[in-house]
């Protein structure tokens, strides 16, 4: 029998505020145990929460980038539950009424190869609502601490419909969120430091077969790569146990990442009874149209949307779009040359993918910190495209105008690497080569379009490689048509 | 009027987190009952027509910008702990 898996996913984001959710403590990552709270963070007696405006505008532009409803109004609800990780033993969070109702997530599905674009679907969402965060637990042999300074910081919770089959959907899943959420502003999404998280709810079933199995949830998973290895095993795990004939109950598991394999946590949901009522100390949200239109005005072109333009407008393959598109800055880089000169844009695309990624990333620098602006990265591409220098000459120019910020003009004046001959001296040499080797000459002539290589490399080595090829190839066909 | 309302003592105990003797059982158990019961005379109320509401007052909207303003020095914050350790709060081993 064939099985076929089910996959849903809960998907937590933190925004990014500079205070947290509910309270005025900062927000942040790394700090010494305890030092970003204050009394509605502890949750101490007396102390009430106040919404973070910026908190709001975050989850709205998330929710319209991710294709969600917005509805009018919105409440907030407590979750109750006792666990050291929430000092109010309850969580602020939207039961019935969330800010964000259904939406989709557009995914891009690995290519045949890099160079190919993979296939896209939009996977359904439920909702995203918005809730604090909790306090971190670190255990010990004998206790636990408990530190508080990640709590009360802004959480999404981004719910999927079971919507997805596999391991490889989930993990272009994330990656199309996290992008989006990098692309918006809302959040860095860096799951090291806990600002994305994922946890997976996994059914496998015979295929034809309508009613779900019993759902797995799968916690645990700290990396994009290890929710696609962590669903692909039980994925495996549970179609073995079926194939075997054992009955799934319903429980949760957990990844682990090092052993790469799932283990039990907990065999029965024990019941949760999370007793939602509306939290008294927080007012209702109502969102009007000014809201939603002021906030979508902020959402900038969403990644694939680039992408498709990108090349679309400037004729690029897919292979410099993925490269440039994942990161914002770097795709804003390229379009700055490019927009000034489309027809070169793939010699930008190039230069910005390998040569200018490669240097950026060998001295550590950051692209923000980069000496050759976009207009200095077109003044080489002109050069070269004009044939002024070849194409190897420049990219020693490159280096250069990467370590001193100089023009590729400039460079080029400086070094001398400026041909000391002009185009009248080409020709003749040209003209020398094809008078000296009558062999290539003959086999061109009869067709054979290799034998202009043997010719161009002998002009080259006349002009110590400061003639253009594309040039010299030009007069080379032109002395023998 | 509706039958009198049950309540499962036991399982209100344990979701609280609290244990109970017979003899306290029997007598919250009446004490919440009651309080159930008096509670259920709103579903008298005919409110086919009302707007169900999340919040007694009829504000929205009220919120802050998003400024960090103070913290509890750290000290404050875990002053009161029972236990405290590497400025953290000490909690009994919970593995979830």
């Amino acid at each position: 029998m064939e099985y076929e898996a089910v996959i849903g996913l809960e998907v937590h984001v933190q925004i990014k505020t500079e205070s947290k959710i509910f309270s005025g403590s900062r927000s942040g990552y790394g700090y010494e145990p305890n030092t970003l709270v204050d009394p509605v963070v502890l949750g101490l007696p007396g102390s009430l929460p106040v919404m973070n405006k910026t908190a709001l505008d975050g989850i709205i532009k998330a929710g319209l980038a991710l294709n969600c409803t917005v509805p009018d109004y919105c409440k907030w609800d407590r979750k109750n539950y006792f666990y050291p990780d929430s000092p109010n033993n309850y969580q602020i969070t939207q039961y019935d009424q969330p800010i964000c109702d259904g939406g989709f997530v557009e995914i891009e599905m690995e290519g045949e190869t890099r160079a190919v674009m993979g296939s896209h679907r939009k996977v359904a969402l439920t909702r995203i609502h918005l809730e604090n965060d909790v306090g971190k637990l670190n255990h010990f042999a004998e206790d636990s601490l408990v530190d508080y300074n990640r709590a009360f910081t802004p959480l999404m919770e981004i719910v999927s419909e079971p919507d997805m089959h596999s391991g490889a959907e989930a993990f272009a899943f994330l990656t199309a969120i996290r992008q989006t959420m990098i692309y918006c502003g809302i959040s860095d999404c860096d799951m090291e430091k806990g600002q994305m998280r994922a946890d997976a709810n996994i059914s496998v079933r015979p295929v034809g077969q309508k009613e779900l199995g019993a759902k797995i949830e799968l916690k645990n998973l700290n990396s994009i790569t290890g929710v696609k290895n962590g669903i692909e095993y039980e994925i495996k795990r549970q179609t073995q146990e079926l194939k075997k004939g054992r009955k799934m109950t319903q429980a949760t598991w957990r990844w682990d990442a090092d052993l790469g394999r799932t283990e039990l946590m907990r065999e029965k949901e024990d019941a949760h009874d999370y007793r939602y009522f509306p939290d008294p100390d927080l007012m209702p949200v109502r969102i009007d149209d000014e809201w939603r239109e002021r906030i979508r005005c902020e959402i900038p072109e969403l990644p694939f949307d680039k992408q498709r333009r990108f090349m679309q407008q400037y004729d690029i393959p897919y292979s410099i779009t993925s490269v440039l598109v994942p990161d914002w800055e770097l795709s804003e880089y390229f379009e700055r040359a490019a927009k000034q000169m489309p027809k070169w844009a793939q010699a930008i695309g190039n230069y910005v993918t390998n040569d200018l990624l490669r240097e950026l990333s060998d001295s550590n620098t950051a692209l923000s910190e980069c000496k050759i602006s976009p207009d200095g990265l077109l003044s080489l591409v002109e050069v070269i495209e004009k044939g002024v220098i070849t194409k190897q000459i420049a990219k020693d120019v490159f280096i250069e105008m990467f370590n001193t910020g100089e023009s590729a003009t400039e460079v080029i004046e400086r070094k001398g690497l400026k041909p000391d001959f002009d185009e009248g001296q080409v020709k003749d040499w040209c003209q020398e080569v094809v008078d000296e080797n009558p062999r290539p000459v003959e086999d061109f002539r009869s067709g054979n379009d290799k034998a202009l290589n043997a010719l161009l490399g002998q002009v080259m080595k006349k002009s110590r490689g400061k003639a253009s090829p594309q040039i010299v190839q030009g007069l080379l066909k032109e002395l023998l048509s | 009027m509706a039958e009198a309302p049950h309540i499962d003592i036991d399982k209100v105990a344990e979701l609280a987190r609290i244990a109970l003797t017979e003899e306290e059982k029997t007598k919250f158990s009446s004490q919440l009952e009651s309080i159930l019961g008096y509670i259920d005379k709103l579903n008298e109320l005919d409110t086919t027509n009302v707007e169900p509401t999340a919040h007694p007052h009829s504000v929205e909207n009220v919120w802050r910008e998003d400024r960090a303003t103070s913290e509890l020095p750290t000290c404050e914050a875990v002053k009161n702990a029972p236990k405290q350790r590497q400025n953290m709060f000490v909690v009994p081993k919970v593995v979830e």
